[in-house]
């Protein structure tokens, strides 16, 4: 339950901007590589716990999962790795070098409108 | 309104683990980060580890459990100095309680600091420490369908270490599997058949082991 630490994590660098903006925040977006293992469920009851009490509580966590590229050894080509078939998506040589795995990035924080 | 950011989520967690991976560099020490399931003999591997190379490497460890420092006693027995951080139910160890562990340990009279991670193959791998080398252990009775099951832990190792390989004969493991899978996640891991118990296949480890710290030193 790693999680847990990247909602605490998430929640304290959004109410930091919440307290900067004066505003209240309704949305994020976060995004997560194929090897930081970022379970879905985990993760937004992690942030609903974190966030509760707080000026975020039932805020909208948006969960982005970025596809790792490698690129082949044998015909160049870069594809989308698929650990079922971890194969060339071309030529289907199992000979790739993995480019870097996405980071966890806090894309986006979303406030509410002064006017509404 | 859109605050667009990208900021590294756990980018505190990560400015500790260049500290940390900072005071390794300055003072030549190699760091280990240690991963596996619980049961998989971690412990075991070190202890034989430090009273095998006792005259080669002056080891100290840092031991990460949920509770309890019976871990650090038995690294103590072996002859080596140790630090329990005890996380009272964290799942992992983080680049803070290595940093102040490396402190309590007086590491920078080591050669060599091994970090016991908390027993886990999900977790942990998502936390840089400042190592130098991240060693992964798996061993025979836990199966041989864990590399394919935990993609993440086995793609980021430096070094795995099949353990427990006197029990080869005993349980149903495809080694050749194994194999497969990790290299399908990770071309470039060295990989160990090793039992701690017995002593098999350590020399291969501890030479991979010796030619890393004198790199350091």
């Amino acid at each position: 339950m790693h999680e847990t630490a990247v909602a605490e994590s998430i929640l304290q660098t959004i109410l930091q901007h919440a307290e900067e903006t004066g505003a209240k925040p309704t949305g994020a977006i976060i995004s997560c590589g194929q090897f930081n293992a970022l379970n879905d469920e985990c993760m937004q009851f992690a942030f609903e716990a974190a966030a509760g009490g707080t000026i975020c509580e039932g805020m909208n966590l948006t969960i982005k999962h970025i596809p790792l590229q490698a690129k082949c050894k044998q015909c160049r080509v870069t594809f989308e790795f698929n650990i079922y078939s971890p194969v060339c998506s071309q030529c289907e040589s199992a000979e790739y070098d993995f480019e870097s795995d996405a980071p966890l990035l806090l894309e986006t924080i979303e406030f509410e409108d002064e006017t509404q | 309104m859109k605050v667009s950011l990208n900021q590294k989520i756990l980018s505190r967690n990560e400015e500790c683990a260049q500290k940390n991976k900072a005071f390794f560099a300055e003072n030549g020490i190699l760091c280990l980060n240690v991963i596996s399931s619980p049961g998989s003999g971690k412990t075991t591997t070190i202890s034989r580890t430090i009273q095998d190379l006792h005259d080669k490497l002056t080891i100290g460890v840092i031991e990460g459990d949920i509770k309890t420092d019976t871990d650090a006693q038995k690294i103590r027995a072996a002859g080596a100095e140790a630090v329990q951080i005890e996380t009272q139910g964290a799942c992992h160890l983080s680049a803070e309680q290595v940093h102040r562990a490396i402190e309590a340990l007086g590491a920078e009279k080591m050669d060599v600091v091994i970090i016991e991670n908390v027993g886990n193959l999900v977790c942990p791998s998502a936390f840089d420490l400042g190592e130098s080398a991240r060693v992964i252990l798996l061993s025979v009775p836990e199966g041989d369908d864990k590399p394919v099951k935990y993609p993440g832990t086995f793609a980021e190792a430096d070094a795995v270490l099949i353990n427990k390989i006197d029990l080869f004969d005993y349980i149903d493991f495809n080694l050749e599997r194994v194999l497969a899978d990790i290299r399908v996640v990770n071309p470039d891991a060295k990989i160990f058949q090793v039992s701690a118990t017995t002593g098999e296949g350590m020399e291969q480890w501890y030479e991979w082991l010796l030619e890393r710290a004198n790199k350091k030193t």
